[in-house]
């Protein structure tokens, strides 16, 4: 299998993205420049953190347009697998892969810690490898993470169990003292309804590797490539 | 619109005295124009030319066998740390554009410093960056001109902070620790110290001369717009009421366009194109072109007309006095500029071939082909007059008698320590920044050192930022020396060995004899422990003119150090970690109270003498501390500074992710227990075991010659310190209240 990480101008967690699935799982995988046209070749794209575009105008809002967005949105129809870290996750909202959309943290500042979230569901491609309720420590890094939607959207989300992942306190509760930005419901990750793309605001490639405090970000890693194919299922 | 007359008032107003341009008119054989006139002035100022403290640098040890790139050569030093690799780092302030602007003040720092690095190129991989400010505290009944300045350094701080959010953030570089301290003598004049540090292999060490007579000069970077005019005269200058007029000196910075830069610049350099870079920084394009013309030994002519301008009506004075942001210069080996066109066009960046290398030492320049300026390039560049001071030594301060202090209760005064903003937790800034980018940050901010993993050199790097500027404003060159010596203290605690130092020299107006005074001395005692540590200066920054109409502020020589660290399992942290462990103290009980946080923060006295520090006691302490956690006797060890004993034991209990107490017991030592749990006394450091190793870990330091003692042991959910029959007991919920929300809670109030 082929992975793609998406380079945008001002994308800063590009090779971090590259390390984790090149050198922590072995997987074959290219920097792919947003102005080239043609995802065909890849079976698994990465959109990875960062400042595209400096996030003037808007957070995500300028990536959209970027030439490379074309192929992507061919890809998610032919069922491709699309992961959206922390900026990837808001180039998806933009771009409406993805419903909703993520502004300014509640306390306005820009927020870098570890965190704990809670597995919602592990129906899904991205989480499969997780058990449900199980609490991850992952760290988050942004400005813009407070996840809003409207109703509608909060209870389809809901009915479809496209919600994978909440901030959740040390017990697994969802208090909004476990919220670290004001995300509606405590959302830290959503899957679309098909189910083959998915973004969120913590960052699993920082936590890959025990050195740096978790490795529990291989979760999420290791169920899109059982999906894939790459690598077989433990269970 | 004509240039003005040079006039002996025009001429003062550039900062240049009557003598100085005399020397000016020698070296031109001839009046300078108005342009030219303004080049002089900026290169002259102290910030390019370091004009007053050339001879003291000299001081400072620069080689060594690990010394790639020495001192003051090129942009940053080059420090080999083994397999091909290399560590490109330097430490740069922007004080006076900070007390302005805080916001851009700092961002722009923080851009200028991570330009210097992958000028050398390197990529830049951490930054640093050492932080000052008047107090940001304030009680009822303090007086209304306390008050006011308080709100002032409340903004100046909330400002810095985010301005260095906003830049290191979106270029994607974490920032993972560094100081922050408060003082009234930073009212009106903060401190913004930052440090970014860079891998490279060897033989991608880039040079910053323009080589090659015929290579075309390419401008590369964001547009040349009228922002920054002359910054590096204003940081030259006393800050006044005034300085707020002197806002269009400060420049405005664009991350993501140094993003684009960097990541151009560090493909450009991969190919075999370039001949010679360098970054546009202070004095933009008048610094750049004259430094590579002399480090090349050639002559350098650009055509301002070719250059790209955001502004129109630019004039040549305006131009080539810019300190727009994120542009660099480039010596191109001719043939070889399609190269050059590529790359910047992918990237969408602006670039544009503005001159040529000539062999004639000149730095000529032109606007429609027409000479506005001419001036032999290495007089320029390095002739800058060079100045020895006055000085005039300040009393020894007087010793305060321990016995002559009211008596006040420790309990109380341990909350009040560590509430103090300069010692309590700094989550509040770290939280604001992306510390964790690149995936290689071992350590968290909050230890002692940061400690981060290179993955492409498969390297672990720990590196620290100290200074006590409570030491050096009475006991300079002691301070200096304990400042150099806590910064090997701290990574000694984290497992590392010190590789090299980059120092940032902040002083106040160099004119007043006493001011002077205490940078000489200051140099004296960094340069005598960075001998005594065996850690080559790779460079660094001065930063003089610290002064508001109140005063000059304390001095301040901030030392940044790095070392290396060769197995992540000797990573160590300042935290404890595990119930029943045994702790011990290294280095003995100290009784030295003067110059103590605890005389400062709960006596109001900035007095005393300053610990002693003996550097072979200091040596034999660090070595054995390395030696116990290669040995992996070591569970977490942190070092006695600020604060003293009750200090460090409480900051072990509550750094770690989960906050642990312990049960210590002193036994009778017969001092007064304010002297006994808040000494500052140096070289000392306290670790954690467990308790099987503890006999161990004593008869190995017996055998070192370290005094060391048992003191007592990690858990519960307290602190408990006995003393001569005497108990103190903290709840760790109350410990932490008073340490975590400090920061937070004063900058909620305003």
């Amino acid at each position: 299998m082929k992975a793609a990480v998406i380079r945008f101008p001002g994308s800063n967690c590009d090779q971090d993205c590259f390390h984790a699935l090149h050198d922590v799982f072995g997987v074959e995988t290219h920097y792919v420049w947003h102005k080239e046209t043609s995802l065909e070749a890849f079976d698994l794209i990465v959109l990875p953190g960062g400042f595209s575009y400096g996030d003037y105008l808007r957070c995500g809002a300028i990536a959209r347009y970027s030439p490379v967005m074309k192929s992507l949105v061919d890809q998610v129809e032919k069922g491709k697998h699309v992961l959206g870290i922390c900026n990837g996750f808001q180039i998806l909202c933009e771009a409406h892969l993805l419903p909703g959309a993520l502004v300014r943290n509640r306390s306005l500042h820009f927020i870098c810690e570890h965190v704990k979230v809670r597995v919602e569901s592990v129906a899904s491609s991205f989480t499969r490898e997780a058990l449900t309720g199980q609490s991850l420590n992952i760290p988050i890094a942004h400005g813009e993470g407070n996840y809003t939607a409207d109703d509608a959207t909060l209870h389809a989300l809901n009915k479809n169990k496209q919600i994978l992942l909440r901030y959740a306190d040390a017990n697994g509760a969802i208090t909004d003292a476990a919220n670290p930005n004001g995300s509606a419901q405590n959302i830290a990750g959503i899957r679309n309804e098909r189910g083959n793309v998915f973004g969120l605001m913590p960052h699993p490639e920082r936590a890959c590797d025990a050195l740096l405090g978790s490795e529990d970000g291989k979760f999420i890693f290791e169920s899109v490539l059982v999906s894939a194919g790459f690598i077989k299922a433990k269970s | 619109m004509s240039d003005p007359a040079i006039t002996p008032e025009l001429i003062a107003k550039h900062g240049l005295t009557p003598e100085e341009y005399e020397r000016v008119k020698t070296i031109l054989g001839r009046e300078p124009n108005f342009t030219e006139l303004g080049i002089f002035s900026v290169m002259w100022s102290e910030h390019c030319s370091y004009k007053n403290t050339r001879l003291q640098l000299k001081k400072f040890p620069t080689t060594g066998p690990t010394v790639l790139v020495k001192a003051g050569e090129e942009n940053a030093g080059v420090i080999d740390i083994g397999d091909g690799w290399g560590v490109a780092f330097k430490m740069e302030s922007h004080n006076h554009p900070s007390a302005v602007e805080p916001f851009q003040g700092a961002a722009t720092g923080v851009g200028g410093i991570i330009r210097d690095i992958f000028t050398m190129g390197a990529r830049p991989v951490f930054s640093l960056n050492s932080l000052r400010f008047g107090p940001i505290s304030a009680q009822d009944g303090d007086s209304e001109i306390h008050q006011k300045a308080v709100a002032t350094n409340r903004r100046l701080f909330a400002g810095v902070v985010s301005g260095i959010a906003h830049y290191g953030n979106c270029i994607g570089i974490p920032t993972i620790g560094g100081e922050v301290y408060f003082d009234e003598s930073y009212n009106g004049n903060p401190l913004v110290n930052v440090f970014c540090l860079g891998v490279l292999k060897h033989e991608q060490i880039a040079r910053g001369a323009a080589k090659g007579v015929g290579n075309p000069v390419f401008y590369v970077g964001a547009e040349t717009g009228r922002d920054g005019l002359a910054g590096a005269a204003f940081a030259s200058r006393d800050l006044t009421e005034e300085s707020k007029e002197d806002r269009p000196a400060v420049q405005v910075g664009d991350p993501f366009r140094e993003k684009l830069l960097l990541e151009a610049c560090l493909e450009l350099l991969a190919t075999d194109a370039v001949a010679g870079i360098q970054d546009m920084g202070a004095a933009g394009l008048t610094c750049s072109t004259c430094e590579t013309a002399s480090r090349g030994g050639t002559g350098v002519e650009i055509d301002l007309a070719k250059v790209p301008k955001r502004e129109t009506g630019m004039t040549p004075y305006e131009t080539m006095l810019s300190e727009s942001q994120e542009r660099m210069l480039i010596i191109v080996k001719k043939g070889q500029e399609q190269t050059v066109c590529d790359i910047f066009e992918k990237w969408d960046l602006p670039y544009a071939e503005v001159g040529v290398v000539k062999d004639d030492g000149m730095m000529r320049v032109l606007d429609h082909g027409k000479v506005v300026a001419e001036i032999p390039a290495s007089k320029l560049a390095d002739d800058a007059p060079v100045y020895s001071r006055e000085t005039k030594a300040r009393p020894v301060p007087e010793a305060i008698d321990p016995a002559s202090l009211p008596v006040v209760n420790s309990r109380d005064a341990l909350l009040q320590l560590l509430a103090h903003p300069s010692i309590a937790s700094k989550n509040w800034v770290y939280r604001q920044y992306d510390h964790m980018v690149r995936a290689g940050t071992c350590v968290l901010p909050g230890s002692d050192a940061a400690v981060f993993l290179i993955r492409e050199a498969n390297k672990i790097v720990a590196a620290t930022s100290d200074c006590n500027s409570l030491y050096c404003s009475l006991e300079p060159r002691e301070g200096a020396r304990i400042a150099v010596a806590e910064a090997a203290r701290n990574l000694a605690c984290s497992g590392a060995t010190p590789i090299a130092v980059t120092d940032n020299l902040n002083f106040g107006n160099p004119h007043n004899p006493e001011n002077f005074w205490q940078l000489v001395e200051c140099v004296d005692g960094l340069a005598e422990a960075c001998r005594a540590f065996n850690t080559p200066v790779t460079g660094g920054n001065v930063s003089l003119y610290n002064q508001s109409p109140a005063g000059a502020i304390d001095p301040t020589p901030t030392v940044g150090m790095v070392g290396l660290i060769e197995d992540e399992k000797h990573i160590t942290r300042s935290n404890f970690v595990k119930e029943g462990d045994a702790v011990i103290l290294l280095g003995g009980l100290g009784d030295e109270l003067g110059a103590s946080h605890f005389l400062k923060v709960v006596h109001g006295k900035k007095a005393g003498r300053v610990p002693k520090l003996d550097f072979a006691k200091e040596i034999a302490l660090q070595d054995a501390v390395r030696a116990l956690i290669k040995s992996r006797l070591v569970k977490s060890a942190h070092d006695c500074s600020e604060g003293g004993l009750a200090v460090a034991l409480a900051e072990s209990c509550l750094s770690g992710t989960e906050q642990i107490g312990a049960e210590i017991d002193f036994g009778t030592p017969g001092l007064r227990l304010d002297q006994l749990l808040f000494n500052e006394s140096q070289s000392r450091i306290i670790i954690s075991t467990t308790a099987s190793n503890a006999a161990a870990v004593l008869s190995l330091l017996e055998w070192r010659g370290v005094p060391a003692k048992r003191i007592g042991k990690v858990g519960g959910g307290a602190l408990v310190i006995r003393a001569d029959g005497e108990e103190l007991n903290w709840q760790l919920g109350e410990l932490h209240n008073a340490w975590y929300s400090s920061i937070h809670n004063a900058m909620s109030e305003s």
